[in-house]
């Protein structure tokens, strides 16, 4: 009987990872197939943004920092990551509502899927941004090697909160909406192309609140400052992910048979 | 053992304030006490089990909670209440043209709807050319699947579908899938895999399919069950004439009062077809130009009218 449950499970694991892979390479076509530049797009964006942002906010923020450039850079790749990968996430349930309700098939894969393609194309900027890295002469310390550690938290936070928004994408549609004004507001608290040097130490720990933004301090500290963040902030990256995953899954658990109610 | 067993199901649907309203709304509602949901009972206490090597037909008008009930017996949607248990390997054939994507090609799609169905790459490499073949795609493998005709993207969801072996067979509709030739060769090959002792589960509008294929019948309306028999031919005469006199049945003398005004209609309808061609025949008779044809008329209406024919005639075929 045992030996009956393992077999089974495991060709449902075998069957689920095959239909992730055919998700997967779906959102990578959907991607960069139906574009004339393909990948190239997923590069020219974020220099497009970068330059506007370096035109306009060198003058303004830029005097007394050193390596703005790559201080923006870091920012911007990271909260580019982390709007994309949650707003592709919020879609993922009401996108494939036609096979949802035909199908019976693990709704949390197309979810997945998403954020993997969503990762792909992060992996594309980081690249860039460590070649402009070199052009700006950064020295590259051991210390990089880290850098997997908020990639991952933030994929994994990603993937708590695409759950969370995909459910309630389901149930109310105005989220979308909502969801893009919040972002608009969280550009501004992620200190993205600017410093928290004029604030006082009590608020600059509040910013800390907001995990993109650890997220992103996390990643200026190893690219500027040559040095791996402290054993609390590595914890504080880790209680982010979890604490927005347990929600996700809370979330999945609870509704994972309501959805179909609702398409 | 019964193969599928449905207890007391009941599925219900609100509606009413909720999509339409948003989040903002929503809220704001809530906090006025101004929210308002309604029920919409889709089924509602269906109680029936079938057997192995059983074929249930579920009849009813359009609304009456068919399609749902086999959402609720193929496992995407859990009942609000009573139970379902389910034994052995299901393939649901709902309608499922629908969740392709169009920007792929055809090859890709069987693939991706391979996997969605739970079949693995090995299967899908060893299939794929009997899929194309059966639906008679070898020409399009790598076009886009929205250059396909809405016929032929039928015609590549039933093919991937229908495919496996599996214990329990559900059919939503799909029989009508394709054109003429295309329909007779899903029909056949739906046989084929009942035949081989696989229990079957049909919605079908054509009342017909249902005699042809089913050895029970449960009957609902607006989510209620009116019947659950294995007398398919009484209710299925029943189920004709509530379509034309919309009277609901309420208990087994009006069924075998509705299958009894089926055949008075029915032998009505035969009588006046068979007066309308006696009629067309006499007119042959008497205004006919060739000898032949007046003959041949003659010959048929003594055949199939005798009374019809004038007395003068009744020797003149001989």
């Amino acid at each position: 009987m045992a030996a009956n449950t393992l077999q089974r499970f495991t060709t449902n694991m075998k069957k689920n990872a095959f239909l992730f892979q055919e998700l997967v390479n779906r959102d990578f076509q959907q991607r960069y197939k139906r574009t004339v530049l393909g990948m190239a797009w997923s590069v020219l964006s974020p220099l497009l943004q970068l330059l506007v942002m370096m035109i306009v906010f060198s003058r303004m923020f830029g005097h007394n920092v050193e390596h703005y450039v790559i201080y923006l850079f870091a920012g911007n790749i990271v909260f580019s990551y982390y709007s994309e990968s949650t707003n592709n996430g919020m879609a993922s349930l009401m996108g494939n509502a036609g096979i949802l309700s035909k199908i019976n098939v693990p709704k949390y894969l197309f979810l997945l899927s998403q954020n993997v393609s969503a990762l792909i194309n992060y992996a594309l900027t980081i690249g860039i941004f460590f070649f402009f890295c070199i052009i700006d002469h950064i020295t590259f310390t051991p210390a990089f090697f880290m850098l997997w550690y908020p990639v991952l938290c933030l994929l994994l936070m990603n993937i708590g909160i695409g759950m969370v928004l995909s459910a309630l994408y389901v149930f109310f549609r105005d989220i979308q909406y909502l969801y893009r004004v919040f972002l608009t507001l969280l550009t501004y608290l992620s200190a993205i192309f600017y410093t928290l040097d004029s604030f006082s130490p009590f608020v600059q720990r509040l910013f800390l609140l907001n995990p993109v933004y650890a997220n992103i301090k996390y990643w200026r500290v190893i690219v500027l400052e040559g040095v791996v963040p402290s054993a609390g902030f590595h914890l504080l990256l880790a209680f982010d992910a979890i604490v927005f995953l347990a929600i996700g899954a809370l979330f999945y658990k609870k509704f994972n048979h309501r959805f179909v109610y609702y398409f | 053992m019964s193969v599928i067993e449905c207890n007391d199901v009941s599925i219900r649907y609100i509606t009413g304030d909720f999509k339409s309203i948003g989040l903002k709304e929503f809220v704001m509602r809530k906090l006025t006490n101004n929210f308002h949901v309604t029920e919409f009972w889709a089924d509602r206490h269906v109680t029936f089990s079938i057997e192995r090597g059983d074929m249930l037909g579920i009849i009813g008008s359009n609304g009456a909670g068919k399609s749902t009930l086999l959402k609720a017996i193929s496992g995407i949607m859990i009942p609000t209440g009573g139970s379902i248990k389910v034994n052995g390997k299901m393939a649901a054939l709902l309608e499922l043209a629908s969740g392709f994507d169009a920007q792929m090609t055809v090859k890709e799609n069987t693939y991706l709807r391979g996997a969605m169905l739970g079949y693995t790459r090995e299967f899908l490499d060893e299939k794929y050319k009997e899929i194309i073949a059966f639906a008679e795609l070898e020409d399009f493998q790598d076009h886009m699947f929205k250059q396909l005709s809405s016929g032929m993207q039928s015609r590549l969801a039933f093919s991937i579908a229908c495919l496996v072996d599996p214990d329990i067979l559900i059919l939503d509709e799909v029989l009508s899938v394709g054109d003429g030739a295309f329909r007779k060769k899903s029909g056949d090959r739906m046989k084929e895999i009942l035949a081989g002792g696989t229990t079957g589960v049909l919605v079908s509008h054509s009342i017909d399919q249902v005699r042809e294929m089913c050895n029970k019948v449960l009957w609902l309306d607006h989510g209620n069950q009116i019947a659950f028999t294995d007398d398919v031919q009484l209710y299925c005469d029943a189920y004709d004439e509530f379509l034309m006199t919309k009277e609901l049945p309420q208990n087994e003398d009006d069924i075998h009062r509705l299958a009894d005004g089926f055949l008075k209609r029915r032998q009505a309808e035969a009588k006046k077809h068979q007066e309308a061609e006696a009629k067309r025949l006499q007119q042959v008779i008497e205004d006919g130009h060739s000898e032949a044809a007046v003959l041949t008329a003659i010959r048929i209406l003594q055949k199939s009218k005798p009374e019809a024919l004038a007395s003068e005639y009744t020797g003149a075929a001989e």
